[in-house]
């Protein structure tokens, strides 16, 4: 490595650039013109110019820097090399998108102050990019806290709400779990080095029973970021509580970091890979996105089911880095490519589309000021941008060609039907069962998606008041837009950036698919004649074949058309109330997985004079797991509150005692 | 790719699209004869389609662009399966770009795309149409994706033209993992063409219908754009059973003209027989109430997974 490290010099002083914007904001906290028109835009300036420099530095080698804060002689060092240029792609675009839909979206007088607002939003932007940036466990857990408490603020901003408070709660107890997980997991792998740094960590031989406790712990540190079953309980309270943009960000990016965690744990800092550790978190991912998918469903708040959506697309990677492992494990690096390859373009994938839908819940929450699907419905009408670019984000979540969702769920099928290849019989066996479940999966988020889609969007406006919904503003637009074309191009050209991904392949794992990427049109991983699929082809023909059918038909026939009322089923009336419910649209499905519920029900009887019908659906693990546990934690405060007496000279007796004892110890 | 093998791609495309109608009356002239009923002819649904393409086109007032723009997605998405799918022969240069993965979700996009319109109205039998539709769809989609894993671990590719031509020459005639994969995608052709015991193609029912209820606000060129993509689906179906797992008689390999013009009448004689098939086992079962639906999809998904598992087991 000759010279400086420009890229890297670079995107670090653009990371600062973004603390300065946020300390900006203070100047007029309260000017709403100031912080949204002035500041935001500027942000998303620096948003794109991280987006370039992360390409060009995923085509060169790693740079390191070594800046001179933090402690004395555990200076921050920081490092960019290929992985990180990936999550820093991911970054970038994302937050240039929800930078400037937010630039039109925040306005006073919705809890925090837009200043403060706007200091905590690029805080926690600048401590993602240094979490990705960080190349020692001292500034790796230093933004990775910051990124935890400026988010919290974000969920809390509108903090007058106990529901609102509640959620930042549970998020930051859980967050912080996670974080005690990480610190531990980094102690395990520093092993007896004198040295605190990842590059000192890289070179230790751990024994298997700590790098079994390594990997471990890192699982459940970046799991419970991530929302891994059973740690999810925080996503589907956050998300709702936190405003829209914030949202986007937290589950486009935070969550995305997570897996980055845990790929530089496990492939990076880790010298060895065990096939077991693999067969376990393909199983955690498989069963995250199943319980998530199936709650999805049944939701009736959309950003809760955005949420639960969400926790199904963080299963779907987890599943990709457990098949990674296997496969590095039994020494199959070509196909620990494939699997990484489909693992990474998910978690871009799922940025780029859940933000765009995070961000359009936020438009329709501004237009109609309800976010409980029962009382919205038929706004393609009324906010048709809204509307279409929704559309979009609706098919790549649902993994439906020939958008992005697509290419990665097809990689990720692909990579589970190499497994027979595998050395080991019972893996063998079980493997093909994970790839029906995943099939299941992405035919449940189909499902789920139309819901979601159906009923906000389609349809009559189940209250009157939705006919004054008005479309969302031009830059609210172009944030959409932006983030719908991410999308559309991610799902229609793969390949050029599949190949600029090769080299994390390289880097984490010693192999890549480089050769098999021959044609810009035609993406075949492995072979063509094994499995070859050509998004831009497809696209192409579908376009050009709806083309000859529509031309087809105007030309041979008639245009006549006739406008009438719907079909009212011989009713005098059609009203919005004879659509499927949220909760009608979800039943088929709360009732094929009932085990997964906690179900509670009102049926009114049939002599009831105001008949009422309630039905709650809840979260087993609450109950069985959180509940216990919060219990157990009371009793042993309430028992250490005996000690507590209240008077000096008793706590001066303790701290007396106490020295004696570690004197005692010392002798 | 070059133009030589362009024309049998079209070819096979065209005669989908012209042929699908024709196996429509042809099953349902059947079911009329089992029934003791004298039927309308096979050329019924072409007569069908004349019509309704003459007729004005009355669309509900609330409609948005959506909802007319879906029966063209509708069709052209089934021709493009049909582009993918060795109905005849297996020389067709677009499967390069749709493996089988694609296919499943070229149908699921399809499938998406007719609930979204069925929703878009807002009455209440186009909503529970959608909502059973995708019921339906979740359990049929990975089933049929499992059948065709099956295949594909068999012949190492998951390019259709590719299995198929690996099954037509294999040495072994009969695979055991493929018997369970063929009742399954039996299964799974029933609940997705809207057959009985799933669905009744034939009844206005409102407590039974899905795939009618859908399209219950269609009308005129609308409608018979979607009546004939229902119909090329049925088509598309069957050409996929058959030649996964009758696969004899197809022309495989390089472009031969006589082979080519052997497989016209061959898969016509099959398709024939494949169509009195199901107008039997639709004349034999009675349709099973909604909620049944999904056990029946559930046993079709384990029959699948049980393929796959039964083809590990045997070592292939």
């Amino acid at each position: 490595m000759t010279g400086h490290p420009m890229d890297l010099i670079s995107v670090t002083a653009l990371g600062c650039g973004w603390l300065a914007i946020g300390l900006l904001g203070l100047i007029r906290p309260r000017s709403t013109r100031w912080v949204a028109h002035g500041l935001f835009p500027f942000g998303a300036l620096l948003a794109t110019a991280i987006t370039t420099f992360a390409l060009v530095a995923l085509a060169h080698p790693a740079e390191t820097l070594i800046l001179p804060l933090g402690l004395p002689n555990l200076h921050f060092h920081l490092r960019l090399d290929a992985l990180s240029a990936v999550f820093l792609l991911l970054i970038g675009v994302t937050a240039a998108g929800v930078s400037i839909f937010s630039a039109g979206y925040f306005r006073a007088g919705e809890g925090t102050a837009p200043g403060l607002l706007a200091l905590q939003y690029h805080v926690f932007l600048a401590s993602m990019l240094f979490v990705v940036l960080a190349n020692d466990p001292l500034s790796f857990i230093s933004a990775w806290e910051i990124m935890t408490l400026s988010s919290y603020f974000l969920v809390t901003s509108q903090h007058r709400i106990p529901e609102i408070r509640h959620a930042g709660f549970v998020y930051l107890l859980i967050a912080h779990l996670g974080a005690i997980c990480i610190l531990l997991c980094f102690a395990v792998m520093r092993g007896s080095s004198p040295e605190f740094t990842f590059d000192a960590m890289r070179t230790v031989q751990l024994s298997t029973l700590w790098a079994n406790c390594a990997f471990f712990l890192a699982l459940l540190g970046f799991g419970a970021k991530a929302g891994l079953v059973p740690l999810h309980v925080w996503l589907p309270e956050a998300h709702p509580a936190a405003p829209s943009p914030v949202s986007a960000l937290m589950s486009g990016v935070m969550l995305e970091i997570a897996v980055y965690g845990v790929l530089r744990t496990t492939f990076d800092l880790l010298h060895m890979q065990l096939w077991w550790w693999g067969i376990a978190t393909l199983g955690l991912g498989l069963f995250t996105s199943l319980f998530g998918v199936v709650f999805a469903a049944v939701q009736t708040d959309m950003k809760r089911l955005l949420a639960y959506s969400s926790i199904e697309n963080i299963g779907i990677i987890f599943m990709g880095v457990g098949l990674i492992i296997t496969f590095q494990a039994f020494h199959m690096p070509l196909l620990a490519a494939l699997a990484l390859m489909a693992t990474l373009y998910h978690s871009l994938n799922h940025a780029f589309s859940k933000s765009l839908l995070f961000l359009s819940t936020g438009s329709v929450l501004h237009a109609t000021k309800e976010r409980s699907l029962g009382k919205l419905g038929g706004l393609i009408h009324r906010m048709p941008w809204v509307a279409w670019l929704t559309l979009i984000g609706t098919l790549a979540i649902a993994g439906l060609p020939p958008m992005n969702g697509f290419v990665s769920e097809w990689l990720l099928l692909q990579s589970f039907l190499f497994t027979p290849g595998l050395p080991h019989n019972y893996i063998n066996m079980l493997l093909p069962i994970g790839a029906a479940a995943l099939a299941l999966v992405a035919a449940l988020a189909a499902y789920v998606m139309v819901k979601f889609y159906g009923v906000i969007f389609l349809g009559q406006p189940r209250e009157s008041r939705l006919q004054e919904a008005h479309d969302c503003g031009r830059l609210e637009r172009i944030g959409l837009l932006w983030l719908a074309a991410c999308c559309v191009l991610l799902g229609i050209f793969p390949v050029p950036l599949l190949t600029e991904l090769n080299g994390v392949g390289q880097e984490l794992l010693g192999a890549s698919l480089g050769d098999q990427l021959q044609h810009w049109w035609l993406l075949a991983p492995i072979a063509p004649e094994r499995a070859a699929y050509s998004p831009a082809i497809f696209m192409l023909s579908t376009v050009a074949l709806v083309g000859t059918v529509v031309l087809g038909v105007r030309l041979c026939y008639h245009g006549r058309v006739r406008k009438a009322a719907p079909w009212g089923c011989g009713f005098p009336q059609l009203t919005p109330r004879m659509q499927d419910t949220a909760e009608g649209f979800g039943q088929p499905i709360r009732q094929i997985f009932e085990p997964f519920f906690r179900l509670q029900r009102e049926l009114p009887s049939p002599f009831d004079s105001s008949p009422h019908y309630r039905v709650q659906v809840e979260d087993h693990f609450w109950y069985t797991l959180y509940t216990p546990i919060g219990g157990l934690v009371r009793r042993i405060s309430n028992l250490a509150s005996g000690i507590q007496q209240g008077r000096i000279s008793i706590y001066l007796l303790y701290s007396f005692l106490t020295l004696v004892a570690l004197l005692a110890l010392a002798l | 790719m070059n133009a030589a093998s362009l024309i049998p791609q079209f070819t096979g495309v065209i005669l989908a699209v012209v042929a699908a109608p024709l196996l429509m009356g042809w099953v349902n002239q059947c079911r009329a004869w089992l029934q003791n009923r004298s039927g309308a002819g096979v050329l019924q649904p072409y007569r069908q389609i004349r019509k309704l393409f003459h007729k004005d086109a009355v669309i509900a007032a609330n409609a948005s662009p959506l909802f007319r723009l879906v029966p063209y997605v509708q069709f052209a998405s089934m021709c493009l399966a049909a582009a993918i799918i060795p109905s005849l022969w297996t020389g067709l240069p677009f499967a390069v770009a749709a493996d089988t993965i694609a296919l499943v979700g070229l149908f699921a996009t399809a499938r998406v795309f007719l609930a979204l319109a069925a929703m878009d109205i807002g009455t209440a039998f186009g909503s529970m149409g959608a909502r059973r539709e995708m019921l339906v769809g979740f359990l049929a989609e990975p089933a049929l994706l499992m059948v065709f894993f099956t295949a594909s671990l068999i012949s190492h590719s998951t390019s259709l033209p590719i299995i198929v031509e690996t099954l037509a020459h294999s040495r072994l005639g009969i695979y055991p993992s493929l018997a369970f994969a063929g009742v399954a995608f039996l299964m799974v052709l029933l609940a997705e063409n809207a057959r009985i015991p799933v669905d009744n193609p034939a009844s206005h029912l409102e407590l039974g219908m899905i795939h009618e209820a859908m399209v219950l606000e269609y009308s005129a060129r609308h409608l018979a754009l979607i009546e004939w993509s229902a119909a090329l689906k049925l088509f598309n179906y069957s050409c996929i059973g058959l030649a996964l797992f009758f696969p004899w008689g197809l022309a495989t390999g390089a472009y031969n003209l006589q082979g080519m013009l052997l497989a016209i009448p061959l898969t016509g004689l099959k398709l024939v027989i494949v169509g009195f098939g199901l107008a039997l086992i639709e004349s034999l079962n009675a349709k099973m109430r909604i909620f049944r639906a999904p056990e029946f999809l559930t046993t079709a998904f384990l029959l699948a997974v049980l393929g796959l598992l039964v083809h590990l087991l045997l070592g292939g």
